[in-house]
């Protein structure tokens, strides 16, 4: 096996921050900074090995100061989840949950229960670093994966292939490669048949079991080998297919860096991997790899980008309004537009471009300067360093530094000779100022 | 289990509905709730354009006034009905003995009958299209479909968005008919009125733009106003330019300039009160209120050619299917007639045609619940003065027209109706669009 490539610049706060922004949220105040003195291979490490999960930063509220109800009421698990993605100590291990909800994309429009939504969460968080396999077990026999995909209607004398289909297509092998056919589909589905649960008015779905007398006990036939298979052989057939390491590999790749890798890291990817399920190894190499220091850089999911602004500033949540801003813009959480999970490729459009416009404005309501109170005129330069001052001076092109200032320059000269105006307006311009910044492509990507 | 997805759905809206978020001073309304929206001034066609020489950066502007200067193109709107609407209650067989046996409970009643073909009626909900219909203003299809039907809502779905029964092609069909005529400087030519980008106008080159409605697409920034504000919405269009040679942030800053554009074309949109001539159905539903605003986007020669709408209602009626689909094809069906009236009015009707869509329709027997399953062909509609009004496609009938699991076959291909509306409204090679667009046939939709 050859070593995959390690980055071998300079690791300083600008690397840092893109590795806390690719592998997490973003830096708070100072993280950066305080991440590239372990040097890159300390980094890495802190990220794959966080501890104890502490949370830091306010308490999320409601907009009425009410504590959140994430399992009841509409909005609160997005804002809940949001709060956790602000807060955490363990940034790798909440992004790692935001990649396993799109991988095994399961959305709530087909759940009915936010409680069974945040229980599934719950094993994107105990897994989300640890073995893939057992990810795999466990998302099989989860109940809102089992309502989401059928699996609770797939019986020995009506089977249905949702599941099957899936497993294969989007969480182990892909499509188009040849990896299975269609009598797979209709096999594997087979084997997972007997899952069940009941349902009442009062408590909705509850009691998912298994029950034997459901399942399809004959032998089966998957990838050109024959047995009784049951639930838990679907998913071991599907892991132990030659076809799989290269697939998982590549996909988790990609939800890191923009291009895929090349051959020799492919090679490193895929060995890493097969040594035993486990996703740290893997991470390791694609958290360590140049390209994703000195490669194109990626749109920010617009909860990342979110939650990122929060971060910077050291806000927390205190309105529910995150989850229909989330809408707005593109990523409610728990609601995955389909089974294939949000589409990397197409974040912005001119709608959700929109919706991160009033996901800032959201969050620089309270935060806004009152022009009333100003005393002292200020010119344009002074006035964008308080605006990026507000951000914690995010890194800029020159390009959008000089623009931001043509804007400041020529909002200022409309002042003209009116006194109210020269004292007031650097208020008003530093105010849009912050917004501007927030919708930079600059800080749009990372 | 014998739990059905509708009674979870109808719990959820519930909740979604009690715990809609409080608006904050200023917050410009959240998408559906439908708190404060505003109504539109429909402004003259001078107005509109006035807009485009009025900006000073847009990257689009040329292009998009080019467009407007040029000769007015056909416009073709296309509204999808979310679920899978029930194409035996849409137009029901109330003439085939065997519609109660199969709908004992179920069986709509009370509709006048379907002139062409006097087994069917259609839902009293949807006599404002059968008034249209006697106009010869509405082309039926009463079991539209394709073979081998999927009865999944996303596979289904996506095989109407995209023109094909392949679930790997990305593009929407209309999204590659504006890749191949379309232009790289005219977002409006593809709008999708949903808030966000439905799949059929997806695009490979072009841009096209995606809003909540013409009234929606404001931008507003907490302790900023006056001069100062213009100043700034003058600046999104600059963070357009910010874009360097970095694939992502050429993406981001290509966004930003379409925002600009779009919000200077729409500037005319937002305002306090609506002049137009016909009346839409009251209330906060969206559906009606995006039509209104389109009618007068239309009217002021915006350079419109594909629009994709979703309709009022959801139309997945596992359960309870008599109490949810009267309201929705109420106002789906009163929404479609002012719309159509509206651009009578107007004087603009000939450059518009309308279909109407679902992925599939529903089981014939009835469920348990009060309610149908997913079944295979379903109904479709194309309105317009323009429209053939001639129907496609025959009823199959309820003895032999069913397919193996109990679905209405389908006697017309959707991919046949994309070729038409191709070829004769949008005038352009079906070939170059559908993928085996040849072996489809052709029925006559355009008069």
């Amino acid at each position: 096996m050859g070593a995959a490539p390690t980055y071998r610049g300079h690791f300083g706060a600008p690397q840092a921050e893109r590795l806390l922004w690719r592998a997490g949220f973003g830096p708070r105040k100072g993280e950066a900074e305080a991440l590239a003195k372990l040097g890159l291979d300390g980094a890495v490490h802190a990220l794959l090995n966080p501890g104890f999960e502490r949370l830091v930063g306010p308490k999320p509220h409601d907009s009425k100061g009410r504590p959140l109800a994430p399992y009841d009421a509409w909005g609160h698990d997005h804002c809940w989840w949001l709060d956790r993605m602000v807060r955490t100590s363990r940034p790798l291990v909440e992004r790692m949950a935001l990649v396993w909800h799109d991988w095994f994309a399961t959305s709530n429009a087909g759940v009915g229960s936010q409680k069974l939504m945040l229980e599934q969460n719950e094993l994107f968080r105990k897994h989300g670093l640890g073995r893939f396999d057992r990810l795999l077990v466990e998302v099989t026999a989860n109940p809102a994966m089992l309502l989401w995909l059928n699996g609770t209607e797939n019986t020995k004398d009506a089977p249905n292939e949702n599941y099957a289909r899936e497993m294969m297509e989007l969480f182990t092998l892909g499509a188009d490669r040849g990896a299975y056919t269609e009598h797979d589909v209709r096999e594997q589905a087979r084997s997972l048949t007997g899952w069940t649960n009941r349902w009442s008015s009062r408590r909705g779905d509850y009691d998912f079991h298994f029950d034997e007398t459901r399942h399809d006990t004959g032998v089966k036939t998957v990838f050109r080998t024959s047995g009784r298979y049951e639930w838990r052989d679907a998913c071991r057939l599907c892991l132990s297919h030659p076809k799989h390491a290269s697939f998982f590999v590549q996909k988790l790749w990609s939800y890191f860096v923009p291009v895929p890798p090349d051959a020799p890291t492919q090679r490193a990817l895929e060995a890493a991997y097969r040594s035993g399920y486990e996703i740290k190894p893997v991470l390791e190499i694609v958290l360590r790899h140049p390209v994703l220091y000195d490669g194109p850089r990626m749109t920010k999911p617009p909860v990342v980008h979110v939650a990122g602004l929060l971060r910077r500033i050291g806000a927390g949540i205190t309105t529910d309004a995150w989850a229909w801003i989330g809408s707005l813009s593109g990523q409610q959480l728990f609601y995955p537009p389909n089974v294939a999970g949000w589409d990397d490729t197409r974040w912005l459009d001119t709608a959700t471009w929109r919706g991160r416009w009033i996901g800032v404005s959201q969050l620089l309501y309270d935060r806004r300067l009152d022009p009333s109170k100003a005393k002292h005129t200020a010119d344009a330069q002074t006035v964008l360093q308080r605006a990026l001052g507000f951000w914690n001076h995010p890194a800029l092109s020159e390009r959008t530094q000089a623009l931001l200032l043509r804007f400041a320059q020529s909002a200022l000269s409309d002042a003209g000779s009116q006194r109210w105006k020269q004292v007031q307006y650097p208020v008003l311009v530093e105010n849009a100022l912050r917004h501007l910044i927030a919708m930079s492509p600059d800080l749009q990507t990372t | 289990m014998s739990c059905d997805e509708c009674s979870r759905a109808d719990v959820l809206r519930a909740v979604a509905g009690r715990g809609l978020p409080a608006i904050e001073p200023g917050m410009p309304a959240p998408a559906g709730t439908g708190l404060t929206r505003r109504s539109f001034v429909a402004r003259s066609l001078g107005l509109a354009l006035a807009v485009y020489g009025a900006g000073r950066l847009g990257l689009f502007e040329e292009g998009i006034a080019a467009a407007a200067a040029a000769p007015q193109q056909p416009i073709l709107v296309t509204v999808f009905l979310q679920g899978g609407a029930d194409a035996l209650s849409l137009l029901y067989p109330d003439g085939d003995p065997l519609y109660r046996k199969l709908r004992p409970h179920l069986a709509v009643s009370g509709g006048t009958v379907f002139v062409e073909d006097a087994r069917l009626s259609w839902h009293p909900a949807l006599a404002p299209l059968a008034q249209l219909h006697g106009e010869g203003k509405v082309t039926v299809l009463p079991a539209v479909g394709y073979d081998h039907p999927d009865q999944s809502h996303f596979t289904s779905r996506h095989f109407w968005e995209v023109g094909a029964t392949d679930t790997r092609l990305l593009t929407g069909w209309l999204g590659r008919y504006l890749d191949a005529a379309g232009t790289p400087d005219n977002p409006l030519q593809g709008l999708s009125l949903t808030g966000s980008l439905e799949p059929t106008l997806a695009t490979a080159k072009v841009p096209v733009a995606a809003i909540d409605g013409p009234d929606q697409y404001d931008f507003w920034s907490p302790g900023v106003w006056g001069e100062v504000e213009q100043r700034m919405l003058d600046a999104i269009g600059l963070l357009g330019h910010t874009g360097g040679s970095d694939p992502a942030m050429r993406t981001a800053a290509f966004v930003a300039a379409q925002a600009d554009t779009l919000r200077r074309q729409l500037e005319p949109f937002a305002g306090d009160k609506l002049t137009s001539a016909v009346a839409y159905p009251a209330g906060t539903d969206s559906f009606p209120k995006r039509l209104q605003g389109l009618a007068a986007m239309i009217a002021a020669g915006l350079p419109l050619r594909c629009v994709a709408l979703e309709a009022t209602g959801e139309y997945d009626t596992h359960a309870a299917q008599v109490s949810a689909l009267g309201p929705a094809l109420t106002t789906t069906a009163a929404s479609l007639y002012a719309f159509q009236r509206d651009l009578e009015a107007r004087g603009v009707a000939d450059r518009v045609l309308t279909l109407v869509w679902s992925e599939f329709g529903r089981r014939a027997k009835e469920n348990g619940s009060g309610g149908t399953d997913h079944g295979a062909a379903g109904t479709a509609f194309l309105i317009g003065t323009r429209a053939a009004g001639v129907q496609v496609g025959e009823f199959p009938g309820l003895a032999t027209g069913l397919d193996v699991d109990g679905n209405l076959k389908a006697t017309s291909d959707f991919r046949g109706v994309y070729a038409a509306l191709l070829e004769q409204w949008l005038a352009f090679d079906a070939e170059r669009v559908l993928p085996n667009a040849s072996s489809f046939a052709r029925p006559t939709l355009v008069k």
